[in-house]
């Protein structure tokens, strides 16, 4: 336990030290732990207050104001699934209650197989091929019921 | 009798000197450039509802309350973010506005809790008042919906509900009755520099997180109390108020804790103190406090206290309580049997730097006129005797030279010996603030006090000195500011001895003063220095704020001398932004110099071997004073020793705890027959009394404390003394049954007496500060109004005077015995002896005293954090537990010194500055090693006080 949390801090401080002498420094650290970690590990947050001589609680604030940016580890995958205005007005709800369905798991939640996690988004900037999905970074147009059930079995192999 | 009101403008006040006008519902107002439309309405007399604004903090913008209509543009935009404009025509209520208004609000009440009359702000919620301002009469979304407001559900735990947060001893944070105005964030942010707050989420989900979803306690919080105050409803709420109610009126008075003086308001209800609102027209605080101002007032009421007077033949004796006038008559025989005895310097007083300057007055007149000696000292003699030397010899007069508000043009900051956000908590906001909009900051200090690096701030240099190398590294300052030329040559030549600077220069220049040469003997980086003294040199006003680091030393003098010389060489003085500012310890240290506490110095400062001013107390008091100064604390503990001293009455200090070398104290009054006390609590001193005269607190009477800043402010009686009599009342009936004529009815009287006889408060009485709230000395004919800044156009004493300081290392030295040196401080939650703080509950931030210890030299020593280790020098060993720390450097120990079971005194030595005796606690060559637990010397003292302590009980009359 111990030395897992020492490699963790190493890391990080690895990635503080990158970006700490840039200008807003801050959403980049973030950015660059969620990429590492995937996710933002929260003792990290302390080493980033410390190196840009802020207060933990304003990295706190601004780490929980991010929907983007998690405490714990995700999935080996990571669905989201649009659900604004746009989307919803071409089925995205149906879509989303059918992704719940086949996964067994609510919004934020992670299959019990760790295969993926699913997670609400509004807008992907994907408006025109609504409704819109992205898995693992990748965004998917279009979405319909048959493009989700294959996802669902392929996330799961 | 009724609640002080404070205008609350919204946003704070606009500095420009350009004036605009506009008008505001029909009315017309002038105001200054950048004022809010919100502000300007409120000079007008009119105000905006709003719920985010405050004018301790900047506009938001975030309530959407506060929107106006402005003729001409369209939309309505919110009044606290939209700046006054000449020839706006603006309304603040009309039929849109009041629609947005009464909407906004049913919003806001739709997630808040309905039980306003059960609530511990009822009749103090702003979000109250808003209601009812724009008239809100029914919420039509209900209060079914999702809420942070109940627990449950239809029976299911609601998840955005969160419990009290009850953790903090003094305020409570319920996020049910959250607006989200984020007031509290921007106080904490803005007032107290802390950023300990946030909001966390966003939407809905928002709301106030202290640190990162922690608790008020285990966050960055320092509890100062600036969040509960902005916040406007009562979700940060203190304790006091829910649990005793809301004041119903309330009376301005002054901070007893530190140097600062910062103005409160004590709000009542009827005798009982409600709570500390700090006052936003106190001029030394401008509206802010810190955790022991703001609420550590328990031990004015605290079980401890002493109510009736006590008296034993022997120390060894348990107490017996007796009447007033049998203390009093006790006292005076004792006394006068004494000097007839053992000749009539064989007694002496004390005065209380924590005690009014009317007390203090009084103390000094009853040694003078009724002892008939001068063996009056204060404890002044053992923090700032070197500043009033110091300061005295090279501008003329003994105090710092400016006003706090100088903080607020002062480019580069040099702090030495000071840690500001412990010991000045107020002044350290204030400096911080002005650091964030870019001021630069120095530090000279031996340990990285916080504020050498803490969340936005950063000191440029930490030039981080062995301890006892003052002198060297300020000479050193100096030699580079001469040998680059870096001197301001024209307010030299101005203001100084031109003869004398160049006598100084030279000595200043010689290489053996320069960095390079004493980088070994202090082990600061040359460079360092040489770019800390080009940037205060250069950098534009350029202040020295000082503290005890300096004066506490075997050259204390010197360095206070020293830091003098590099001011007026750098042109600092005489101005706003610059100067230098001793930051005094004490409530009235200030003030109890001013008084002529000191055995060679009468009221005003002035020796007492001048004829004309002991003519002025001889024709007044009837007496003639004797023209040779008198014992100082030490000589007559040491007198006592001999066995020549015999007598004392201290007022308000515990010298057992807080002097140096407590063997050798505990000895001198163990040689005395009669130690008079008189204090609030059983201090360590009374230990060793004969008899105990109970002390009341500064809410217990009416009088004036002079702070740091020279500002006379004053202390009003807000209850009855517990123990029946004022200070000034006790020493007045002593001085009576010693056979005096004194008739004093209320300290104002004895404030005329002082502004009579002593020509640096002339001008001062009671109505003047009634009319002005304070003024700063000198007061008199020239300045009638007082002095904010000192030596404006000249130096008090005609020109400034450059002094030669040479470097000479303390006797107190390290060595193969006592390698480590020693030195002590102050925390933020504990004050001096902590006789105060210690029976509050501010123990939760500081229950003990740590020995602060470099990684480096803990391991050597096989010392882990928390251990209990043994700390010996040559005077004496205690023990207490460690914390390993890189805030000091190796060699180096740091402690502090608040509890008495520590006695970190019983180490420090009997060395002390060369001029005034101010003890040298800042240096103490030492040993640490392993401990078991407590030394026997501590055994022995804990069993000694236990003791000492008891009191008979009589047999009850029933």
């Amino acid at each position: 336990m111990q030395s897992a949390s020492t490699d963790i801090a190493a890391r990080a401080i690895g990635i503080i030290d990158q970006f700490k002498g840039k200008e807003g420094p801050l959403l980049p650290i973030l950015h660059e732990l969620q990429g590492e970690f995937g996710y933002v590990p929260q003792e990290t947050l302390p080493l980033i207050a410390h190196a840009l001589n802020i207060s933990r609680a304003e990295v706190h604030g601004v780490f929980s104001f991010y929907h983007d940016y998690r405490d714990h580890p995700a999935g080996r995958h990571v669905l989201k699934l649009c659900r604004a205005e746009a989307c919803q007005s071409m089925g995205s709800d149906a879509l989303a209650d059918r992704a719940r369905q086949l996964l067994g798991i609510d919004w934020h939640g992670t299959t019990t197989d760790g295969a993926v996690t699913l997670e609400p988004v509004y807008c992907l900037g994907l408006c025109a091929c609504a409704p819109a999905a992205m898995l693992d970074g990748e965004v998917i147009g279009r979405l319909d019921a048959e493009r989700l059930d294959e996802i669902a079995a392929e996330v799961r192999l | 009798m009724s609640l002080v009101h404070e205008i609350d403008y919204g946003t704070p006040a606009s500095l420009s000197e350009k004036m605009v006008t506009l008008t505001i519902d029909g009315n017309e107002v002038t105001v200054p450039e950048g004022t809010s439309l919100m502000r300007a309405a409120m000079e007008a007399g009119i105000q905006v509802p709003k719920l985010c604004a405050t004018d301790m903090v900047d506009a938001f913008g975030s309530c959407r309350l506060c929107l106006i209509e402005i003729e001409g543009r369209n939309g309505t935009p919110a009044s606290c973010t939209t700046p006054a404009m000449e020839g706006l025509v603006v309304h603040t209520q009309t039929k849109r506005l009041k629609d947005i208004r009464k909407g906004v609000m049913e919003l806001y009440i739709s997630d808040h809790p309905l039980d306003c009359l059960t609530c511990a702000a009822n009749g103090d919620c702003e979000l109250q008042d808003m209601a009812g301002a724009v008239g809100l009469r029914d919420v039509r979304y209900g209060y079914e919906g999702d809420n942070h407001v109940f627990t449950k559900a239809d029976g299911i735990a609601n998840d955005r509900w969160m419990p009290k947060d009850e953790s903090n001893p003094y305020f409570t944070y319920d996020p049910a009755k959250c607006i989200v105005c984020s007031r509290c964030v921007r106080a904490c942010e803005e007032v107290q520099g802390t950023f300990a707050l946030t909001i966390e989420g966003r939407g809905f989900s928002s709301r106030v997180s202290p640190g990162m979803h922690e608790n008020f306690l285990d966050s960055e919080c320092v509890s100062c109390g600036a969040c509960v105050q902005a916040c406007p409803t009562a979700t940060l709420t203190e304790k006091s108020v829910i649990q005793i109610g809301q004041p119903e009126h309330s009376k301005v008075t002054t901070c007893a804790y530190c140097g600062v003086g910062c103005s409160f308001k004590a709000e009542m209800r009827g005798e009982e103190l409600v709570r500390m609102v700090p006052y936003k027209d106190g001029k030394a605080n401008r509206g802010h406090s810190c955790v022991k101002g703001r609420f550590a007032y328990g031990y004015s009421t605290h079980k401890d206290r002493i109510l009736n007077p006590m008296i034993r033949e022997k120390i060894t004796d348990p107490w017996r309580e007796v009447s007033w006038d049998e203390a009093y008559k006790y006292v005076a025989n004792e006394f006068r049997r004494l000097q007839y005895q053992y000749g009539r310097n064989s007694v002496g007083g004390i005065t209380s730097s924590r005690c009014t300057n009317e007390e203090t007055y009084l103390v000094q007149k009853l040694v003078r006129a009724g002892f008939g000696n001068n063996n009056v000292d204060t404890c002044a003699r053992v923090c700032h005797s070197p500043t009033g030397y110091g300061l005295k010899t090279t501008f003329g007069t003994s105090a710092g030279t400016q006003d706090f508000d100088s903080v607020e043009h002062t480019d580069v900051v040099m702090v030495i010996g000071a840690n500001p956000t412990d010991g000045h908590p107020v002044f350290a906001s204030r400096l911080k603030k002005r650091l964030r909009k870019g001021a630069k900051l120095i530090v000279v200090d031996p340990r990285r006090i916080d504020l050498v690096r803490s969340p936005h701030v950063s000191a440029a240099q930490h030039l981080q000195l062995r301890p006892g190398t003052n002198v060297a590294v300020v000479t050193s300052l100096a030699h580079v500011v001469v040998t680059e030329g870096l001197f301001d040559e024209k307010f030299i030549r101005e203001r100084c001895d031109w003869e004398e600077f160049q006598d100084w220069a030279a000595f200043v220049s010689s290489p053996e003063h320069s960095p390079e040469a004493i980088e070994e003997l202090t082990g600061v980086n040359p460079q360092t220095l040489r770019e800390a003294a080009r940037l205060f040199a250069t950098g534009g006003n350029g202040a020295i704020y000082y503290g005890l680091g300096v004066t506490e030393h075997s050259q204390g003098s010197t360095t206070v001398m020293a830091i003098a010389n590099l001011a007026m060489a750098t042109g600092n003085i005489g101005r706003k932004g610059v100067g230098v500012n001793p930051l005094r310890g004490q409530n009235n240290v200030q003030g109890s110099c001013d008084m002529g506490s000191f055995p060679h110095e009468l009221p005003g400062y002035r020796h007492v071997s001048d004829e004309s001013t002991r003519d002025i107390f001889d024709k007044l008091w009837g007496v003639k004073i004797q023209d040779e100064p008198g014992l100082r604390i030490p000589n007559m503990l040491d007198a006592a020793v001999d066995g020549t001293f015999k007598g004392i009455y201290i007022q308000g200090e515990d010298i057992l705890q807080s002097d140096p070398d407590t063997k050798h104290v505990a000895a001198g009054l163990e040689a005395m027959e009669c130690v008079v006390v008189h204090d609030l609590f059983l201090n360590e001193t009374a230990n060793y009394a004969h008899v105990f005269l109970p002390g009341s607190t500064f809410l217990e009477k009416d009088g004036t404390f002079t702070n740091a800043e020279r500002r006379i402010n004053r202390v009003r009686k807000v209850m009855s003394p517990l123990n029946g009599y004022a200070d000034w009342e006790v020493t007045q009936n002593l001085a009576k049954a010693m056979g005096l004529n004194w008739n004093y009815t209320h300290p104002s009287q004895v404030m005329d007496e002082i502004a009579m006889t002593t020509p640096s408060f002339a001008g001062v009485s009671y109505e003047l500060l009634e009319k002005e709230g304070s003024v700063q000395w000198p007061c008199n004919e020239k300045a009638p109004l007082g002095t904010p800044i000192m030596h404006i156009d000249g130096f008090a004493r005609g020109k400034g005077k450059f002094i030669r300081t040479e470097y000479v290392a303390t006797d107190e030295r390290t060595g193969p015995r006592f390698p480590l040196l020693l030195t002590t401080g102050r925390i933020l939650s504990q004050y001096n002896v902590g006789a105060q703080t210690r029976r509050t509950d501010n123990v939760m931030w500081h229950e003990e005293d740590r020995l602060e210890i470099h990684a480096h030299d803990a391991e050597n020593r096989g010392i882990r954090d928390g251990d209990w280790v043994k700390i010996s020098s040559r005077s004496g060993e205690t023990t207490l537990r460690a914390l390993i720390t890189d805030r000091v450097s190796p060699g180096v120990v740091y402690t502090t010194f608040h509890h008495p079971t520590t006695q970190a005194n019983v180490i420090t030595t009997d060395f002390s500055d060369w001029a005034t005796n101010c003890p040298e606690y800042k240096v103490t060559a030492v040993q640490v090693g392993a401990s078991n637990g407590p030394s026997d010397w501590q055994v022995q003292y804990d069993e000694q006080a236990r003791q000492s302590r008891r009191i008979k009980i009589l047999d009850a009359a029933e």
